[in-house]
């Protein structure tokens, strides 16, 4: 046992920074060390209480004003149509701000917008290195149970073993059309991929599969029946290709039986 | 297509990380939109193929470090001197859960380093190059930060938790 153990190797080891080995000294150190440990769990508990106390700012529509502020040099169209073209093209997280102007909805083809509102979830939640998830894969019968209450029809989280991808687990988000589910895997390397299922935007019968690039994350999506799935990640559009297809077997056959 | 970044999928973090920073609403989403404001200004500057979100974090943090500069000049205290241990003397122990009072008691400086690390899980590197300071002051506030915060929340932890990883 070294008696070599920095304070900051503490803080490392918290926030998860320190390399293998050195993690299970400081562990056995720990073990032996209740005062030390005491302060460990301590600033663990901290982290926890910072993600529980504002996690939640994530999953808020995000105010116009901020996304007109992050889109402003856009072309120069009349205004309006900037805002009613930047109010649908970010509908998944700005539900509540919509709401409260008088922008028009276009009819234009929705299905665009379930794959670049999967896509920005996928940005915003992907890279969450300890709380990507509101719910674990060892809780996946609650998380499926609770996903699907809230979203409003039987969810089932397809299984990618096969492709080398487990389930981490899933989250509730705001979207236009209601609720949205988003689950995440995660492969050997750890690279993620998410799930996005929304209800359909009404009158929309689409069921083509597609594929969209948006800000370099990769989207595979389908409309089945009354509800939008969109396949995010950035592994390369074959991988992602090969998921959103298993995805889809099973999900539709699973949709078709009573 | 031009490779433009778009900042909207940066938007949800950086508010989260300035509502803990500020502790207010709409005093955060100001920040965040000076934020945008600055970056747009500057997106030349920025450097294609690095972190983004550092970058965006760096000019937020600015802006609010001159904030604090403008609006509470008397205020503003060099760290050691308001680093004294909390006595139960001068101040109730907080409700453990009570995270938000716990951390607007914290100087500046340490809240940062505290929410910059624990929050949205910068690395000490890149920490220390969001707030412009030498990677030791990172560690150094971030030790004094969580010590202080566990002053506050004396008594029972915050949260049961296992040690994993």
């Amino acid at each position: 046992m070294t008696d070599d153990i920095h304070e900051h190797e503490l803080h490392a080891y918290v926030d998860g920074s320190l390399p293998e080995t050195r993690r299970l000294e400081i562990e056995a150190w720990l073990a032996t060390h209740p005062e030390d440990a005491a302060r460990v769990q301590d600033w663990i508990g901290q982290n926890q209480s910072l993600h529980a106390a504002f996690d939640s700012v994530l999953n808020e529509p995000l105010p116009l004003n901020l996304v007109r502020a992050a889109r402003r040099p856009a072309l120069p169209v009349p205004f309006k149509a900037i805002a009613a073209t930047l109010a649908m093209l970010v509908t998944g997280l700005v539900g509540y701000a919509i709401g409260l102007g008088s922008v028009e909805h276009a009819p234009a083809a929705p299905s665009a917008y379930l794959a670049r509102d999967a896509a920005i979830a996928h940005a915003v939640f992907s890279p969450e290195a300890r709380h990507p998830v509101e719910v674990d894969a060892a809780h996946a019968e609650h998380l499926v149970a609770w996903l699907s209450k809230r979203v409003g029809t039987q969810l089932q989280a397809p299984d990618f073993s096969a492709q080398g991808f487990d389930l981490l687990g899933g989250r509730l988000l705001t979207g236009e059309t209601g609720p949205v589910a988003q689950f995440m895997y995660q492969d050997k390397i750890e690279r993620r991929v998410t799930l996005y299922v929304r209800r359909a935007v009404a009158g929309n019968t689409e069921t083509a599969f597609r594929h969209a690039i948006e800000n370099g994350v990769d989207v595979f999506y389908w409309i089945d029946g009354d509800f939008g799935y969109a396949l995010s990640g950035q592994i390369g559009r074959q991988a992602i290709r090969q998921l959103a297809d298993a995805a889809y077997r099973q999900l539709v056959t699973a949709s078709a039986t009573p | 297509m031009h490779a433009r970044p778009d900042l909207i999928e940066h938007l949800p973090r950086l508010r989260r990380y300035a509502r803990a920073l500020t502790g207010d609403v709409n005093r955060a989403d100001d920040l965040v939109q000076d934020t945008l404001e600055r970056a747009l200004a500057k997106l030349d500057l920025w450097q294609p193929g690095s972190d983004l979100r550092a970058w965006l974090f760096t000019l937020m943090h600015n802006l609010f470090v001159n904030q604090i500069r403008v609006r509470r000049p008397q205020e503003t205290v060099m760290e050691d001197a308001l680093d004294e241990p909390v006595s139960g003397g001068q101040m109730e122990a907080l409700d453990a859960r009570d995270i938000h009072a716990a951390l607007a008691r914290l100087p500046e400086e340490q809240r940062a380093v505290m929410l910059l690390v624990g929050l949205e899980q910068f690395g000490y590197a890149e920490a220390a190059q969001v707030l412009g300071v030498p990677p030791g002051t990172v560690m150094s506030r971030l030790s004094r930060a969580r010590e202080r915060m566990r002053a506050m929340l004396a008594g029972e932890p915050a949260v049961k938790l296992k040690l994993v990883k």
